[in-house]
């Protein structure tokens, strides 16, 4: 087959977006549009580090610091929530056995995250609005140092995302509990209570053990979904404070900003945030674990209560570990710092711990396993957890947090170790296993692309991070810049391999493209020729 | 009290020696579960023994840094200290307002920084002469922000805000504005 027409039809010409159910092409559109958003994601880190070594002429510095806000966002709400939505709303139905809740709405939820994501980056990009993922008070509303409407854009875009995940959460429950058309009648109170964790506690205490309803990832997803729910009531209240300062400004008032009580207000959004980082993206990562190690190894979950009993555990233990983030605020409550900050944030090293023994223990007992693409990919990402969840825990203490706090530390061997190995490397997992189910057998172009990919993103995100970490311990902050090239031996190596990630991404997608073709990437957008509600072609 | 560098070199080591047995250890899984072999199941003991391992080392972390992290005690007992020094700085419009030009302190002394921001949320931290941290803390608004310190030898520090307040906060530098001397030579 020539290129021409391979780039055109895909590989052997095997996929056809004809073909493909409603349910297929609503996941594969989230994903097209959180690799998009991935490839937004890898340009600005690019950007950034390139500027860190030594500012770019055609970037001011607002506009750094504008880039700077976005590109967590678009990261996590544009790419990792598009691609963990899009995943999630075809394997809840698969493992239960029954069609989504409804299809109409997951396009919503696709279209509200996709168009909130980018106009709350293209309101950053035009106006330079720019108080970082964090919004401290009074900054959001410091109408001195951005524009009010560039702020109301941005804030207005992260609200759409916001009803975008509440809508997907809506699917997800209703999934798990709704009766199809011209079904028994489904025991809705027993499916929820078994996927919330309720029935397994209840079985703690009783002689009658109930059996669980829903499968063990099932379980994830809806405990993952909870956080969710929390943190987009948690942000969209947040928006609606700023957006009343913001409306205020527009129409001539100043209001007090000292209203609102400074510390009070980073407890409360961080109690939000949080539960992302520390709540839905655990959960959510260890349930994909548990669901590859099972599908890869064809065996079932080593030590499944107890996995199940952990996945319960960890939520209770995200709605409780925020004061980690205030370590270095000297207002804060000492018993908060040590109970919150300290002790029950060490228990995501225990739950975290928890899942990467029994997802190794699930594939060892299948041994010996063929080394697929999404084992690598598998391992790529308990490597990353294992990696970044002590960073993590470590900069929890008080002591090391007085130095620690706000460092490149933070932001290298944590979160970016985490997010980018850990939690993006579980997702191409996931990717690679769900490809040929979801795309009805096609196959992928070059498996030397995905090797290259393999390794550019694994060397790149451990590399980069390490390298961010030691500037990090030498004292280099985040959130700043250093322009008389105080730390550039670490930028520029921390550059070199965010190179390799970018590499790493653009042979991946290249890969994909090949793969499908681009009347197939195209024929994804277009509606299916299939009236059914069944998640893959029935013949 | 011990400074803030030798505990970054111990915390470097530790997490450096952890980093290279983990990706070791993944490595030897990853080219044993392919590698010839017949898939066992992993015996229960050893994964409770897991189990209490990671609840030993988390909780021993804290307790162990607690007791061997000098500033951690007196940070959450400041109260319970009478400091040799106060510095009473206010932060306005991306401004550090200082008590004098230079901070003079003895060393050993037990310095509080109270730091009142009039705006914004800032941070306040001290940095060495090689850009390295001596130690931060938060500038919340509205609230008390204070930080104890001792200082064991002899310096000269730039203080810097350590938190994002806009891009403006980027310039919040005082180059060499504390001064830490030996004992007596002052007051």
């Amino acid at each position: 087959m020539s290129f021409i027409n391979t780039f055109m039809n895909g590989e052997e010409g095997l996929f056809k977006s004809d073909t493909l159910t409603p349910m297929q092409k609503l996941t594969l559109r989230f994903v097209v549009v959180g690799l998009i958003y991935f490839g937004f994601v890898v340009i600005e880190g690019m950007l950034m580090r390139l500027y860190e070594v030594k500012p770019l002429p055609f970037i001011t510095e607002p506009q750094f610091f504008a880039i700077l806000t976005a590109h967590p966002l678009v990261g996590i709400f544009g790419s990792t929530y598009s691609i963990v939505f899009g995943a999630f709303l075809f394997l809840v139905p698969f493992l239960m056995k029954k069609p989504l809740w409804s299809i109409k709405l997951g396009n919503w939820t696709l279209i509200l995250v996709a168009v909130g994501t980018f106009i709350f980056w293209f309101a950053g990009f035009v106006s330079h609005y720019a108080p970082l993922y964090t919004l401290y008070w009074p900054l959001p509303a410091d109408f001195t140092q951005f524009s009010v409407w560039g702020g109301t854009f941005f804030i207005a875009g992260i609200a759409l995302v916001m009803v975008g995940s509440a809508f997907f959460v809506i699917n997800i429950f209703k999934t798990i509990t709704y009766t199809p058309d011209g079904w028994e009648k489904q025991p809705s109170k027993a499916l929820l209570a078994s996927a919330l964790g309720i029935t397994g506690f209840r079985n703690l205490f009783t002689k009658n053990k109930k059996e669980h309803l829903v499968p063990l990832p099932v379980a994830a997803v809806a405990r993952g979904s909870v956080d969710v729910a929390l943190n987009t009531a948690i942000i969209l209240f947040t928006g609606v404070l700023i957006l009343v300062y913001m409306v205020a400004a527009i129409m001539g008032f100043d209001l007090k900003s000292t209203a609102i009580d400074a510390l009070l207000y980073k407890n409360w959004f961080w109690w939000g945030l949080d539960l992302i980082a520390d709540g839905l993206v655990l959960i959510f990562v260890a349930g994909t674990w548990y669901l590859l190690a099972m599908m890869i190894s064809g065996k079932p979950l080593f030590m499944q209560n107890i996995a199940r009993a952990a996945l319960l555990v960890e939520l209770v233990v995200s709605w409780t570990v925020w004061s980690h983030h205030l370590l270095s605020d000297q207002a804060q409550p000492a018993i908060l710092k040590v109970v919150s900050g300290e002790m029950v944030t060490a228990f995501e090293l225990i739950t975290q711990g928890l899942a990467f023994f029994i997802t190794l223990a699930t594939l060892w007992s299948a041994r010996p396993l063929k080394m697929t693409n999404p084992l690598k990919f598998l391992l790529g990402g308990l490597l990353g957890f294992a990696l970044a969840v002590p960073a993590g825990i470590m900069q929890a203490d008080i002591g090391l947090n007085r130095i620690l706090h706000n460092t490149q530390w933070v932001v290298g061997p944590h979160v970016h170790v985490a997010i980018l190995i850990g939690l993006t490397m579980t997702l191409y997992s996931a990717i690679y296993l769900l490809f040929p189910i979801l795309t009805n057998g096609a196959k992928v172009y070059s498996q030397k692309l995905v090797n290259v990919h393999f390794w550019c993103h694994l060397i790149g995100g451990v590399g980069m991070g390490a390298f961010m970490g030691m500037a990090g311990l030498k004292g280099m902050l985040r959130r700043s810049l250093y322009l008389n090239g105080e730390f550039n031996l670490m930028m520029i190596l921390a550059a070199i391999c965010g190179t390799l990630l970018l590499i790493g991404f653009l042979a991946f997608f290249y890969n994909i493209v090949m793969s499908v073709g681009i009347k197939g990437v195209f024929g994804i957008f277009t509606p299916s020729k299939i009236k059914t509600k069944e998640l893959v072609p029935s013949n | 009290m011990v400074d803030s560098k030798v505990v970054l070199t111990g915390q470097t080591l530790a997490y450096t020696f952890y980093c290279i047995v983990i990706i070791l250890l993944v490595a030897w899984f990853a080219i044993k579960v392919t590698g010839k072999g017949k898939g066992l199941a992993v015996k229960p003991a050893i994964f409770y023994t897991f189990v209490g391992f990671l609840t030993v080392l988390g909780v021993s972390l804290h307790l162990i840094t607690f007791n061997t992290i000098p500033w951690a005690e007196m940070d959450l007992n400041r109260s319970d200290y009478k400091p040799d020094k106060t510095f009473v700085i206010k932060v306005k419009e991306h401004q550090f307002i200082m008590p004098s030009e230079k901070l003079v302190i003895n060393v050993n002394d037990k310095v509080l920084f109270d730091v009142q921001s009039e705006d914004l949320t800032y941070g306040f931290g001290l940095f060495r002469n090689d850009n390295s941290m001596m130690f931060q803390m938060q500038v919340v608004p509205g609230h008390r922000n204070d930080l104890l310190w001792q200082f064991d030898r002899e310096g000269v520090y730039t203080i810097r805000s350590t938190e994002y307040s806009g891009p403006k906060g980027v310039f919040m530098i005082l180059k060499d504005a504390v001064q830490v001397i030996p004992t007596n030579t002052t007051n």
